[in-house]
């Protein structure tokens, strides 16, 4: 028989005890679970959604000179002279060191070009990243393939210029044919005819050249201002900017969640602390005679105060485990409210087994339980053998 | 085998007014070997008496030695070592704890001991067997009568053959014939070396004692 054993058998004596520091732990560690957890999932979630968003990095040419235009409007038609970037520079964004979060990377190569006697603008880009830059894009007809020398026209140059799918149109001594038009976007894209890059530089005469670039970057754990410093520093002649409305506005709310949850985890975390104080100092001073004969037959106060904390881990162990395990399905079913409002909305926020989050909520059990116990154990420890024994 | 020394001991409880002094200035000499009954009235200051000597309660003033250390002059970790090494305690109304078998409470004081378990279980069994409870280890002491009570709770104080035994009204819950039997027991402890000091006011049982020691109002008497 060891100290353990006595522990045990003083656990399984005073089930009811127990039972109420179990029950205060678990409920305490089970909150903390549910909360990072849902967290977690939300996090996961919204990066998931953003990268959605598509670009959130724009690269332009470095310039002394002010935009002269708003919204969309454009005041003057002020033309500054406008600096280009070269194509095979943007290579070297595959190099960054936050490389792995780089979706990708959207050339895009901007000038006026005539049809007819109106003056519109041309962009080149590159059609394969359409889907991961500008998702939200919806279309008419298909996007022109590599080496096809097509156009998809924004939905109010189409309705300017008369562009339909199948028409051909004349710019600049070439020939081109609409092979789709964007439904309208609300954004600037709506006056733009789009084209292969290669086949803008071309028309434009600026083989190798990009006005801007637009790069996805995926914001789960790597912050965007790092990536921005990082491409800034690999592109000298070339302004980065954090398109950060939509990534911090949504961060933002999150951390605001974040930090309301870890908050509410606190206070439930120390109310099952508390919890926890109680119910072992009763179970101290109930246990006042069996300390008393415990000291007098020469246990030292070093021994009492291990039984007491052995009894402390090994519940907190057990509430560490079942809190963890509780937790996560009370995630899982809070997500089904959180993600939506219907029940198969929450299905589509995965809760995964998370080891670390586990090691945590047990780390969490027995930090909170012995932190609890240590001062009715330093009571027991300290009481005087001849008045414990004097209760008997 | 130990002697023990009580030098000018007193114990007061309270301050002031309210000073109550149990023991006062006590002089007792024991040789090793030695069964010493102290008898006395209720409130006459044995049991205080005993506890002192049991390493469990400072004295107020005075010295208390065993075999040359001055008990109370040890820390509080080394002076339950003290108990656990030198004394064994039997206790009046027993106190065993109710959720132990007879042979773990016997076991108890070998517990904070390094050791391997079946070693222990081993000197367990030699001081149940002593007593005559070895077939009794496996029960609760719930479910053994208030004689075997008092011999399980002697099994504990002697499991670790301790050379001195402090027994307080060790036959005070029993009937004749088992009060008898327990002071049989003590007699035999003593008859192979085991210094025992009993507080009693039993005089069927302070018959066994070599020396009986009077108390009266925390003064010793006589013998």
């Amino acid at each position: 028989m060891n100290l353990g054993d006595i522990a045990l058998r003083n656990l399984r004596r005073r089930k009811s005890k127990a039972a109420f520091v179990l029950i205060g732990l678990t409920i305490g560690v089970s909150a903390v679970v549910v909360f990072v957890s849902l967290v977690e999932a939300l996090t996961q979630n919204i990066n998931s959604k953003l990268e959605e968003y598509g670009a959130n990095i724009l690269i332009v040419p470095k310039t002394e000179n002010l935009s002269m235009s708003y919204g969309g409007l454009s005041l003057g038609g002020v033309l500054f002279d406008m600096k280009e970037i070269h194509e095979e520079e943007l290579a070297k964004i595959r190099e960054i060191e936050n490389s792995q979060n780089v979706a990708a990377v959207g050339p895009m190569l901007l000038g006026a070009v005539e049809i007819g006697n109106r003056k519109a603008l041309l962009a080149g880009m590159d059609f394969k990243v359409v889907y991961q830059l500008r998702p939200w894009w919806k279309f008419e007809g298909r996007l022109p393939e590599k080496g096809e020398e097509g156009i998809l026209a924004g939905a109010e140059a189409a309705r300017v210029l008369g562009l339909g799918v199948g028409k051909i149109v004349a710019m600049n001594g070439r020939k081109l044919m609409v092979s789709a038009i964007l439904e309208t976007t609300g954004s600037q894209d709506d006056q733009i005819l789009f084209t292969q890059l290669a086949t803008a530089q071309s028309i434009l005469h600026k083989e190798g050249r990009i006005s801007l670039a637009e790069v996805a970057a995926l914001c789960a754990g790597c912050p965007i201002e790092e990536m921005v410093k990082q491409i800034s520093a690999i592109l000298p002649g070339a302004n980065v900017m954090a398109i950060k409305q939509v990534v911090e506005g949504r961060m933002e709310t999150l951390n605001h969640f974040r930090k309301a949850s870890y908050g509410l985890s606190a206070i439930v975390a120390l109310v099952g602390a508390l919890v926890v104080l109680v119910t072992m100092m009763g179970s101290v001073r109930e246990r006042t005679a069996e300390i008393g004969i415990f000291r007098a037959i020469g246990f030292r106060s070093s021994h009492i105060m291990k039984i007491i904390l052995l009894e402390a881990g090994l519940v907190s162990v057990l509430a560490g485990v079942l809190g963890y395990l509780l937790g996560l399905g009370a995630t899982k079913i809070a997500l089904l409210f959180f993600a939506g409002g219907s029940a198969h909305a929450g299905h589509g926020i995965a809760v995964p087994l998370d080891p670390w989050l586990a090691g945590a909520a047990l780390a969490l059990a027995l930090v909170l339980g012995l932190a609890a116990s240590f001062y009715p154990a330093r009571v027991a420890a300290r009481m005087d053998p001849c008045e414990a024994l004097r209760t008997l | 085998m130990s002697t023990i020394r009580v030098d000018s001991l007193t114990k007061q409880y309270g301050s002031g007014e309210a000073a109550v002094l149990a023991v006062r200035d006590i002089n007792i000499d024991i040789p090793s070997g030695e069964l010493i009954a102290i008898m006395g009235e209720s409130g006459s200051g044995k049991s205080t008496l005993l506890t002192v000597m049991g390493a469990l309660n400072s004295p107020s003033r005075g010295k208390y030695w065993v075999d040359g250390i001055d008990v109370y002059a040890l820390g509080q970790e080394a002076r339950a070592d003290f108990r656990r090494n030198t004394l064994g305690f039997v206790f009046q109304s027993f106190h065993l704890i109710p959720y132990l078998t007879v042979r773990e409470n016997v076991m108890l004081p070998l517990t904070p001991v390094k050791g391997k378990e079946k070693d222990k279980r081993a000197m367990a069994e030699r001081a149940l067997g002593r007593v005559g409870l070895a077939a009794k280890g496996h029960r609760l002491p719930g479910q053994i009568s208030g004689g075997e009570q008092e011999r399980a709770a002697i099994a504990r104080a002697l499991v670790n053959k301790p050379p001195i035994l402090l027994a307080d009204e060790p036959t005070g819950n029993l009937d004749t014939k088992t009060t008898r039997e327990v002071m049989d027991l003590l007699k035999d402890l003593n008859s192979d070396g085991m210094t025992i000091v009993m507080v009693t006011h039993n005089h069927e049982c302070a018959r066994y004692a070599g020396r009986v020691l009077r108390l009266s109002d925390g003064l010793l008497l006589g013998e």
